[in-house]
Parts: structure tokens; sequence; C-alpha cells
């Protein structure tokens, strides 16, 4: 397969994921948006890597999936802290920094 | 041939799986179909030479991180969330931003003065992407960016921890140290 076949696709889940973000309320489903936006950062990552047939795509890659998975710690941490204090979890209502 | 079925079965079920994670309604069916993205994107990985990330990809995303996406969402309670109401204007200009920004990407592509992204890549010797290769990579070439994250994954843990934290059995213990607007029950 060509390599921008890859790109095209990557080009595609980004947007998908992008139009996610901007679209839903809850901080859960805008959360698994973000993932796809790396997903697909990381699909052209790796493409680009085997276009030049380096390794050095795959290792950001990588580091990539490392920053999603603090990037979800945290923010599931956020969305927990927000369950507790009986707050409704949703984007629109929670619009002030102060709890 | 059989390279092309195998691409455009994989791009199809990663493509359905982002759009089921966007429309569906359930949080708790977006992240199943997160899941089934997830496993398309690890064949993909397969395709581009990129074994170890494929492996990587299942095992760290689409068994722990998915696994904990699935705890906190049966905690907080799958409710059906509509999308935005009508009158919301973001939710029509959000699509059209996506959609602008698509056509802009596959522009930039198929216009760039790239030659190689029409070809299947450089040769690439046997061991390309092996567990082998990423960590001598890690290793030696990357040493202070693997350092950096796992301090960064160190720093996240203490993070999640520190914010999803009981605070009334903290503030008891702590004699009251936080204002009494720290807890809105």
């Amino acid at each position: 397969m060509d390599i921008a076949w890859f790109v095209i696709l990557s080009a595609f889940i980004f947007c998908i994921g992008m139009a996610g973000v901007l679209t839903r309320r809850n901080p859960l489903v805008i959360l698994l948006c973000l993932e796809l936006m790396l997903n697909a950062a990381n699909l052209a990552l790796i493409a680009f890597g085997r276009m030049h047939g380096s390794g050095d795509g795959q290792i950001f890659a990588l580091i990539v999936v490392v920053v999603a998975a603090c990037e979800v710690v945290v923010g599931l941490g956020l969305i927990v802290a927000i369950y507790r204090r009986r707050l409704p979890i949703d984007v629109d209502e929670l619009s002030e920094l102060r709890g | 041939m059989a390279e092309q079925i195998v691409f455009f079965i994989a791009a199809l079920l990663a493509i359905a799986g982002a759009l089921g994670v966007v429309l569906l309604q359930n949080p708790f069916y977006s992240v199943l179909a997160l899941v089934g993205h997830l496993l398309a994107l690890a064949v993909l990985f397969l395709m581009l030479r990129a074994e170890f990330l494929a492996a990587a990809q299942i095992v760290v995303y689409a068994g722990a991180v998915m696994v904990l996406y699935v705890f906190v969402t049966a905690y907080v309670g799958g409710s059906d969330d509509p999308l935005r109401p009508q009158g919301g204007a973001i939710a029509r200009i959000g699509p059209l931003f996506a959609l602008a920004l698509l056509v802009e990407i596959t522009v930039a592509v198929t216009g760039s003065g790239l030659a190689a992204l029409d070809t299947h890549g450089a040769r690439v010797e046997p061991g390309f992407g092996s567990p082998a290769q990423i960590g001598q990579l890690l290793l030696q070439k990357f040493l202070v960016p693997f350092e950096a994250a796992s301090f960064l994954l160190l720093v996240a843990a203490v993070g999640a921890v520190v914010l999803a934290r009981r605070r009334r059995g903290l503030e008891d213990s702590d004699g009251g140290g936080e204002p009494a607007g720290g807890v809105a029950v």
C-alpha cells in the first residue's frame, strides 16, 4: 500500500475525533474523542517513519501513547472528582474553574 | 492484492469505530467502539512494519486504558447523553470545521512534493520495528525522552490519586484545613 493512503486515513480519523470534541458534551466522550485524535497522529507518525525507513517515528508514537495514558489518568481523575462533588457531568454546565 | 484487501477492511473498521465513538449516545458503547477502532489500528500498524507498537497498542490501549474507561463509565453511570441541543451554535459549526480541516489536509497530502508518499516506503532490514530495535533506540538515541516519559507517568499517577481522593476524609484528618466551601454535598 502507498504511504499516502495511511496518511489520508489518519486525516479522516483526526477530523472525526475533532468533530466529536466540538459537538459532544459528556467529558468522558470528549476524552474518548481526544484518544481518537492522538491515535490518528500516531498512525501518521508511523506511516512517515515507514516512509523514511527509520525507527524514530515509532519511538515518537510510543511517547505519544505514554502521554495519552497520562492524559487519560488525569482526565478520569477529574471526572471522578466532579462526580463526587455531585456536579453535573456536562462541559456546558462546568464552565467555572472553582468548584 | 491481499495487502489492499486487508488495508481497506482495517481502514473501514477504524473509521466505523471512530464514527461510533462520536455518534453513539451511550458512553459505554462509545468505549466499546473505541476498542474496535484500536484493534483495527493495530492491524494497520502491523502493515507498516511496527510490530512492537501493534502489540503495545493491543495490550496497553485496548487492554489497560480501556478497562480504566469502562470502570469510570460504570462508576459515573453511563447516562444517555444527547448531542448538543439544536440551539447550540458550535453543534452546527463544529462538523463544518472538521470537514474543512479534512479537505485542507487531503489537499496538502495529495499536492505535496513528497515523492516517497506514493511508494511503499523505503527498503528496510528484516528487524525493523521489532522489540529489539525499539529497545535499542529507546536506550541509546532517545534515552532522555524515555526517562522523561517515565517521570511523566509517575507525576500523572500521583496527580490522579490527589485529584480523585475523598476530600471529606482528608478534611477530617486535617482538622478542617480546607475552607468550608471545599465540600459541596
